[in-house]
């Protein structure tokens, strides 16, 4: 970590102005990440930006549409526990519960949670060749030990992987996700707000420089009778995902009416496939149906030398993540299989 | 650039008013370790993945190294050293004890301080709960039976899964 | 009332209170006026040579106050012997910043001493090295053909070389009607205590160093020191009372000792340096191994033939070893053996000791093989081991000093509820979960050392023990104050132990379950000889009453010696304190193991385990939802902190059959996840019904408390049990560790 200048700004606004007035100036929220990053040397600042302080951007209330808007500096154990979150967006719940630990959930904001890096290996270690970190550099994933990278999505110059369990539901539940800049607000669709690699793998998101999010909107559909999060890892908890999958489904007696199902650890971003969604509408809801659609999503799937494995877990895991969202009372602490 | 200057800061910890001195760079951690020689919170990774600096910070438990000191100006805090209530200790350092449930005792502040921030937050209520819920907590010893042991006797009307 | 004896009691640790309230201090917890801050800047290439290094910016930095390399570091001991520690193997042991040569990744390239640990952090970032690149080699699988014998040397007196072939292995392997082989591999594991390694060095006024570090053996780093830096042993001290996890990592001095000590010395002032945890990848490790097995049976089951081969990296500069093939045969007899171990050396630190090192690597392929051949024979597993029962070690045709392995096996069979077992492979299964049963047998030698030990009746009549051992966690404080109490028949607030320190009374290094076995003996002839003395004074007192007794006369109990006949004729232990003028009475002893007896004999403690998976069918995941060990290990002196241990022991198992693993990028020649976040160590959520049984077992052989230590034991027999177990839930033998789940897609 070098030394920086720190100051805690009163308003977004104000936060805006001096990210936008001096360089090297970055923020922090909960600091879950950031901090990580700066012991490691692996991003510097000359000044560092509290925007804990700015008094709004905390809530979670609902919205004129019927949806929820989620504050941008929420914790992301605040928006698990919220009684609107826990009673209408169940999957969303349990995404974000499915990540991290108890204690970093107080602590990681909302915004904050899609902001993170990856957990590359070789990002995070300062003296390989990474585009992401340096680009231009190489990546050394590609050719080295990738059985946690990307199969999905994934470009000549990054295989990295997304590591936010939150984004996979929020992904499935086709958020919005609201920022401020200088030039004022927008507001970005989920599907358009993380990147894909390509040839500037160093981006991760569409955040223009010096905005910020404000906040995150859900739409009315909560998915909040059928819907389910897996993920697997190499521990039970407390660990990042080789795959998970969010699943939400709308049932009429035992046809599916509307379906999302997003996939972590396998591409740059939470990886949502319309088209296999749409193929389950009117389908029975049992494997059958699953495991054709899981084919959909998978289709031009990339295995690298140690993780093809990724691309029949990812299968199952979407057949039995539709199962499982078929029986939501059977789902176990920390997103592990059940029925 | 100009360089950074010292920041004085206030801390309640374990309800006691401190005043203390700091560059922004200084971890809570280590303001509590190096600055404040309260060593009961420890450090042992200082990237928020084993839970040993583990604190309560406004009545939430937090990982204490991912966390500036300048960012808690104004905070209340508990560690370890806060726990007990002068010689009379908290019921769940008296299970950890009687279950035996640490060894080289690294672990021990940070998995009581989560264990208690746990059982406020209220959202655990059988054995596989409060394993998912504390495994932000490492023990390297293997004492991980003792300690779930300790804070599910604790917990009145918790029932074994 | 009289004060019943402590050992066998199950009591809670002495420093309970000290851990709970956060009051224990480690090493990198020690205040020091005017303290400053080390931080080890690590090499970024593999090998070959620092050609310039440039600390001129991290000079100019306000705060710092000197940045140590290889080109301005004191000059210190030239010899090899002289770096060499206790728990040296052959060969030349780091000397760090003794060149620019470069022989691993991540090897400490310099020192920034700064007045805050986040200014020497940032300050290391600001050295300028530029090297030169040599090719290298990491990968053990890829240079088995440089394999060879390790050289001897003293540390390999406790690790002896395989025992030699007898009779014709493969002529009775292919003879045999029941065979089984495989090749087995495990990667690089690192201890990864949860305390970062970290030396506070106080420079004191005279020039003496009082040095708080975290280690396993005080009296080790305290010669390692005075050796390194040509001081004398007097004026150096070792103390380290409080040790977070160490499972090997402490028994060699780690560069952090050797950082603060030059430091402090250059400086004349306190120095702290501390590890970060990407720095805990930068030294001792398990080494990865390759193992080769192939056993035959007749038609009865009997073995007829025994190979084991073990392939082990070491570095470049030293013969580290461990014991993984000598075991077979000690558990199994058989006419027919061949037993090899090769080292190969390749671009990576020294191995270090890691938990059960040896046994539990061994053990994999030995009790996996053995679960192998139960099938190929049709046979139960158990069964099997117990048809192949040795009743004496028939790799060196000695006895067992004793061996209740058979009642770990029938008690643990009876408790598990082995016999529910149906034999088939993806015959059990709970919902949408393969069950399968698996079990394995575990092996640990016992081992004494030389230790002394200084025993004190105080001013005030209590008894104060000494002795430089530490305590890592295994409660050594706890079970040393139990074997001094029962000594002089005192109970335990009556005796206090004082440990952790180089001044005290010489202990070896804190490891191989011989601690107990070591100090304690030493404990209690420290204890048997303050009796002595104690009695000798009494009996000076008593006059003309006492003349004509003998010691067995008399009872120690209470803080009294009594007439065995006659409790009312007694004096206490403060008045002959007072006849004593005051004065303590103390007495230092040294305790030998008995070598010309024990060679007679095999000594170790056994146990079984036995594990019950669950494997989700279509997913793979794996939870080892029960596992019991039961235990022979000799006298068992607190059955609660010897349970921890075990328990601790079966999670360790829990996690190299399962989770932890270093990972190598070969062609970078370094490791990939130096965290805690992707090195997985088991988190509660891992872990399910784990319980423990102790046999009883008696041993007069051993040493005079009987005891075989527990510090490994538990660790050994879990992972083949859950490799077993998994292939009988499944069907599949994935014989490489950890078992990731997704192989059994």
């Amino acid at each position: 970590m070098n030394n920086f200048d720190y100051q805690r700004a009163g308003s977004f606004d104000e936060a805006i102005r001096q990210i936008t007035a001096k360089n090297d100036t970055k923020v922090v929220a909960g600091g879950t990440n950031i901090l990580d990053l700066l012991k490691y040397f692996l991003t510097s600042a000359d000044r560092l930006i509290d925007i804990n302080h700015t008094g709004n951007h905390h809530d979670i209330r609902e919205t004129e549409s019927g949806g929820l808007h989620l504050g941008a500096l929420a914790t992301n154990a605040e928006t698990a526990y919220h009684p609107l979150v826990e009673s209408r967006y169940p999957l969303l719940a349990q995404s974000i519960l499915a990540g991290a630990s108890a204690q970093i959930r107080n602590m990681a904001t909302n915004g904050g949670n899609l902001l993170q890096r990856t957990r590359c290996y070789y990002f995070y270690d300062a003296s390989s060749p990474c585009n992401k970190r340096e680009p231009g550099s190489g990546c050394s994933a590609i050719p080295g030990y990738n059985r946690i990278m990307a199969i999905l999505g994934t470009s000549e110059h990054c295989i990295a992987v997304y590591p936010s369990d939150m984004s996979v539901g929020l992904a499935a539940l086709g958020a919005v996700v609201n920022v401020r800049g200088p030039q004022g607000d927008r507001s970005i669709p989920f599907s358009e707000f993380h990147r894909l690699p390509g040839e500037t793998p160093h981006l991760d998101n569409n955040l223009q420089h010096g905005e910020l999010i404000t906040g995150i909107d859900l739409p009315q559909k909560g998915f909040a009778e059928n819907y389910s999060y897996l993920k697997l890892r190499d521990r039970n908890s407390y660990a990042f995902a080789l795959i998970s999958v969010a699943t939400g489904l709308e049932l009429d007696g035992d046809i599916i009416k509307d379906a999302r199902i997003a996939l972590g650890g396998v591409a740059h971003k939470p990886w949502r496939i319309p088209e296999a969604e749409q193929f389950l509408t009117g389908k029975p809801a049992v494997r059958e149906s699953f495991a054709a659609c899981a084919d959909i999503v998978l289709q031009g799937a990339v295995p690298y030398k140690y993780n093809s494995f990724k691309i029949e877990m990812a299968k199952r895991a979407i057949i039995r993540n539709g199962m499982m969202a078929l029986d939501p009372s059977s789902q176990l602490p920390g997103a592990q299989p059940s029925v | 650039m100009a360089a950074p200057e010292l920041r004085s800061i206030n801390l309640n910890i374990n309800k006691e008013q401190h005043v203390l001195q700091v560059l922004p760079w200084v971890s809570l951690l280590d303001a509590l370790r190096d600055h404040l020689q309260l060593t009961g919170t420890k450090k042992g990774c200082d990237h928020g993945q084993c839970g040993a600096c583990t604190i309560l910070c406004d009545g939430k438990r937090i990982v204490s190294c991912l966390t500036l000191a300048v960012m808690k100006d104004g905070a209340s805090i508990t560690t370890i050293e806060g726990i007990a209530d002068g010689e009379q200790l908290h019921p769940l350092q008296k299970a950890f004890i009687e279950h035996d449930a640490f060894q080289c005792g690294y672990c021990t502040p940070g998995q009581i301080c989560s264990a208690i921030g746990m059982i406020q937050e209220g959202k655990a209520k059988t054995r596989a709960e409060v394993k998912e819920l504390m495994s932000g907590n490492l023990c390297r010893c293997g004492a991980n039976i003792g300690i779930i042991d300790a804070i599910m006797e604790v917990m009145e009307g918790g029932s074994n899964e | 009332m009289s004060v019943q004896p402590s050992i066998g009691k199950s009591l809670n640790r002495l420093e309970g209170h000290l851990k709970v309230t956060g009051a224990a201090r480690y090493a990198g917890e020690y205040p020091g006026e005017n303290l400053v801050y080390g931080y080890i800047a690590n090499s970024t290439i593999t090998k070959g040579k620092i050609k310039s290094i440039n600390t001129k910016t991290a000079l100019s930095l306000k705060g710092v106050i000197e940045v140590f390399t290889h080109k301005n570091r004191p000059s210190l001991a030239w010899f090899d012997f002289q770096y060499a520690d206790m728990d040296a193997p052959p060969g030349a042991a780091f000397k760090p910043l003794a060149d620019a040569e470069i022989k691993y990744n991540g090897q400490p390239i310099a020192l920034v001493v700064a007045e805050t640990f986040e200014l020497a952090r940032y300050a290391a970032t600001l050295i300028n090295v530029e090297y030169e690149e040599d090719t290298f080699e990491t990968n053990l699988i890829d240079n088995l053909d440089k394999a060879r014998s390790p050289k001897l040397g003293l540390a390999t007196f406790l690790k002896p070389p395989p025992t030699k072939p007898v009779g014709n292995y493969q002529k009775a392997y292919e003879e045999s009607y029941a065979k089984a082989s495989g090749e087995f591999y495990h990667g690089t594991e690192h201890h990864n205590p949860l305390e970062l390694f970290a030396t506070t060095t106080i420079y004191e006024k005279d020039g003496k160093l009082t040095i708080y570090d975290k280690t396993q053996g005080t009296v080790n780093c305290q010669i390692y020191v005075a050796n390194v830096f040509g001081l004398k042993y007097k004026n150096v001290q070792v103390i380290s009372p409080y040790v977070g996890g160490a499972f090997g990592s402490g028994l060699r001095p780690q560069f952090q000792l050797f950082f603060s000590v030059m430091a402090a010395l250059e400086l004349k002032r306190p120095v702290r340096v501390t590890l970060d945890r990407h720095q805990m990848f930068t030294f001792g490790h398990r080494p990865p191994t390759l193992q080769r097995t192939h056993f035959g049976a007749d038609t009865t089951g009997k073995i007829q033939a025994l190979h084991h081969a073990a392939y082990a990296e070491t570095s470049r500069f030293e013969d580290y070893t461990e014991v993984v093939v000598n075991w077979s045969n000690v558990l199994y007899p058989s006419k027919n053996t061949l037993m090899e171990y090769k080292i190969v050396p390749l671009d990576v630190f020294s191995p270090l000791d890691m938990r059960a090192p040896g046994g539990s690597t061994g053990s994999h392929a030995i009790e996996s093989t053995m679960d192998e051949l139960s099938y190929a024979l049709n046979i139960d597993p158990l069964e099997l081991r117990l048809i192949n029962y040795s009743e004496i070690d028939e790799s060196t045709g000695r006895p067992f000093s004793s061996k209740e392995l058979r009642q770990c096996y029938l008690q643990g069979a009876e408790k598990f509820g082995w016999s529910k077992r149906s034999p088939q492979t993806r015959s059990m299964k709970r919902g949408n979960k393969l069950v399968g049963y698996g079990m394995a047998t575990g092996i640990w030698e016992t081992m004494q050392l030389p230790a002394r030990a200084e025993a004190q009746l105080t001013k005030d009549g209590k008894l104060h023990v000494l002795s430089a051992i530490t305590d890592i966690g295994t409660g050594t404080l706890t079970v040393m104050t139990q074997i001094a109490a029962d000594e002089l028949g005192l109970s335990m607030e009556d005796v206090s132990f004082s440990y952790g320190d180089s001044k005290m009374p010489f202990a070896p290094i804190q490891g191989g379950s011989f601690t107990v076995s070591t100090v304690g003996s030493a404990i209690k002839a420290a204890g048997s000889a303050l009796r002595h003395k104690i009695y000798k004074k009494a009996q000076a007192i008593k006059g003309s009453a006492w003349k004509n007794l003998k010691i067995e006369d008399v009872v120690f109990n209470g803080g009294c010696v009594s007439l065995k006949k006659n409790l009312s004729d007694t004096i206490s232990f403060r008045e002959i304190i007072a006849a004593n003028k005051g004065r303590m009475i103390k007495t230092t002893n040294l305790s030998l193991p008995k070598s010309f007896k024990l060679k007679k004999y095999t000594r170790a403690a056994h146990s079984a385990a036995f594990v019950e998976v669950e494997v989700d069918e279509e997913l793979g995941v794996i939870n080892v939802t029960r596992a019991l060990t039961t235990v022979a290990a000799g006298r068992i002196i607190n059955p609660k902190t010897a349970r921890s241990q075990i328990l601790g022991g079966m999670i360790w198992g829990i996690s190299k059959a399962l989770r932890e693993e270093t990972i190598t990028d070969h062609e970078m020649g370094k490791y990939m996840n130096q965290n805690l976040a992707e090195y997985h160590i088991p988190v509660h959520a891992d872990l399910h019904e784990l319980e423990v049984v102790f046999v009883e077992e008696k041993d007069d052989i051993v040493n005079e408390l009987g005891t075989k230590g527990v510090g490994e034991i538990g660790l050994v027999a879990i992972p083949p049990a859950i490799a077993n177990a998994v292939f009988h839930a499944t069907g599949k033998r994935i014989n490489q560790f950890p078992i990731h789940f997704d192989s059994l897609l």
